[in-house]
């Protein structure tokens, strides 16, 4: 009797100096995240590695690849690994934010472990929220911060073999301007795969709360039944028409390239106050929210499937 | 304080009916068994309660709706259903950091304390637990929340009689006080039944037994009928009557004591004996009436 009124007074101790601010059940969603889906970090970072091993090889016939050129194509060069190795690391990224949303809200059902996400005070928007940051804010940082760190160690690794091998660097640092390079990547990455591409991240993330079996065969086979009724019933394309307007090009139909290919241009293309203002870019975020809004009702009502 | 009111509580599936308007009343302090054969509505209720499913009918679990309240209910209300919900991939000290991450009434300590009596480590993942070391995790867990109602659904469905017995006593002696709230569905009556103050029998979606286990005790009784005695004792209309090792065994409903003594001997009759009868009889009865 005594140790329970004990633990009785200790709960109340405890109970009355816990009151957690709102922001927490959300960052500590987004860590679990992390935790239960490793491939959101550690993809990014094989690609980038093995990247850095071919790249270290290369070095050793570069010296006298460089001697025979002239300054346009050292240019040519000199730039090359860096603008493939950005477009290869998106290129993952970009694959793991599909298989992560396709799997957030449909692995939970899948092993039961909604149950016990259900059971703490963590509301249903919260979880999709902090299920949706993962491919809208986690994966642009991390893919920017991860090609930042891999271009500079290309940097230091070729400055050493250039002035081992008596070439010099002036020509490496005034060819590459990598401050550049890396705020066009910065802003190619938060307009265009986290702000631009978010109606798809909604999509998926809506079909995984909602289907009761293989998520991406109802997130791929409805939109592609639709094309093949309106082609051959309407003999239009709108749909198609639409996807490819969004997933081909950036607002008002600017191209825009993924895979990092002339990320130098993207700016001066698409200034920075005309995607803000561009229609396409605010009809895609309602559409997002939309399907978010979904997700978190449908998971409300679903339990284990 | 009541901490959950129902009021013709209703649910059906496409083809079946889950429940079929429960009344429901649930003080503070008490510890409820809801037992009932497969099928009986028994989860469909425990989830209506939990906000995991709608519902027609009105309830109240500690005075919110929980359908449309379920993350603030949560504060309040803990849930250990058997043991395959905590996920695989998860680590135990990431359990530990997720919980006190999102949970205002959790106490790290307490769960610390109660994880070190176990084998469990910390760096393990749940995949690598035994099931009864999952279960003593999340026990561990859910005993170190400040929460004013606990959901046992199954809670040791699967464990060796070692974990369930240790199971029982670390609640009992760990965490119940006489201002937390229990509500345990179980198979395993006989392990319970000391630990009950109330008692609900719920058959086909609805409650078919509703008392306080002084009622219980009161109302019911288990006679050893001698044979020259037995048509004395079926006059006495019997709910339940059985042989067992040659003997006739009547089970009583509001008897008076003292007419059922000089049948023979009296005692009281275990949860378990009056389940058989009650339920028994009742599927016999609804089987009669499809007739």
């Amino acid at each position: 009797m005594n140790t329970s009124s004990n633990i009785a007074n200790d709960f109340q101790a405890a109970g009355a100096s816990s009151v957690l601010s709102p922001t927490r059940p959300f960052y500590w969603s987004v860590r679990r995240e992390l935790w239960e889906f490793r491939s959101i970090y550690l993809a990014p970072a094989i690609v980038a590695a093995v990247f850095l091993f071919g790249f270290l090889i290369s070095m050793f016939r570069l010296p006298s690849k460089m001697r025979g050129l002239d300054p346009m194509q050292q240019h040519e060069v000199l730039q090359q690994p860096y603008v493939f190795v950005a477009g290869a690391i998106m290129a993952a990224t970009f694959l793991v934010a599909i298989f992560y949303c396709l799997e957030a809200l449909y692995g939970e059902r899948r092993d039961r472990s909604i149950l016990f996400w259900k059971s703490l005070p963590v509301s249903d928007l919260t979880a999709v929220l902090s299920k949706a940051s993962v491919p809208v804010v986690i994966l642009p940082l991390l893919t920017f911060s991860i090609t930042v760190i891999t271009q500079f160690l290309m940097v230091v690794i070729s400055s050493v073999v250039l002035m081992g091998s008596g070439l010099g660097v002036t020509g490496l640092w005034s060819h590459l301007a990598l401050s550049q390079m890396w705020m066009m990547l910065l802003y190619h990455l938060v307009a265009i795969h986290a702000l631009w591409f978010a109606p798809f991240y909604g999509w998926m993330l809506f079909v995984s709360a909602w289907a009761r079996r293989a998520p991406l065969l109802w997130a791929t086979v409805p939109p592609l039944a639709i094309f093949v009724v309106e082609r051959i019933a309407l003999g239009s394309s709108y749909l198609p028409g639409m996807i490819g307007y969004r997933l081909g090009s950036g607002p008002e139909g600017i191209p825009f390239s993924t895979g990092g290919m002339r990320m130098d241009h993207s700016m001066a293309v698409l200034p920075p106050w005309k995607f803000v203002l561009s229609p396409g870019l605010w009809i895609g975020l309602a559409i997002t929210t939309g399907f978010l809004v979904a997700a978190a009702r449908i998971r409300r009502s679903r339990g284990p499937s | 304080m009541t901490v959950i009111e129902a009021r013709g509580l209703r649910k059906s599936f496409k083809t079946t009916v889950a429940l079929d308007g429960i009344d429901l009343h649930v003080e503070q302090g008490r510890i409820l068994g809801l037992i009932g054969p497969n099928g009986a509505g028994k989860t469909t209720a425990l989830n209506a309660i939990l906000g995991l499913t709608t519902y027609e009918g009105q309830l109240q679990v500690l005075g919110r709706d929980p359908w449309t309240k379920r993350d603030e209910l949560m504060r309040d209300v803990c849930f250990l259903a058997d043991v395959a919900i905590l996920p695989r991939w998860l680590r135990v000290s990431q359990a530990l950091d997720y919980v006190a991450g999102v949970h205002p009434r959790f106490d790290r300590v307490k769960a610390e304390g109660f994880l070190a009596k176990t084998d469990i480590r910390h760096a393990s993942k749940i995949r690598e637990l035994s099931k009864g070391m999952v279960t003593q995790l999340h026990l561990a867990i859910v005993m170190a929340i400040d929460a004013r109602l606990l959901v046992l659904d199954e809670p040791t469905l699967g464990l060796d009689i070692l974990f369930r017995k240790q199971f029982y006593d670390s609640l009992l002696n760990d965490y119940f006080d006489g201002n937390r709230t229990i509500i345990v569905t179980t198979h395993q009556v006989e392990e319970v039944e000391h630990l009950l103050t109330d008692l609900m029998f719920i058959n086909r979606g609805r409650i078919v037994l509703n008392c306080s286990m002084e009622e219980f005790e009161s109302r019911f009784a288990e006679v050893q009928v001698r044979p020259e005695q037995v048509e004395a004792a079926r006059a006495l209309h019997p709910i339940h009557e059985r042989q067992a090792l040659g003997r006739n065994i009547f089970l009583f409903d509001r008897v008076d004591r003292q007419q059922l003594t000089p049948l023979g001997e009296v005692r009281a009759p275990s949860i378990a004996d009056l389940f058989v009868a009650v339920i028994g009889s009742h599927a016999m009865a609804t089987k009669g009436a499809a007739r």
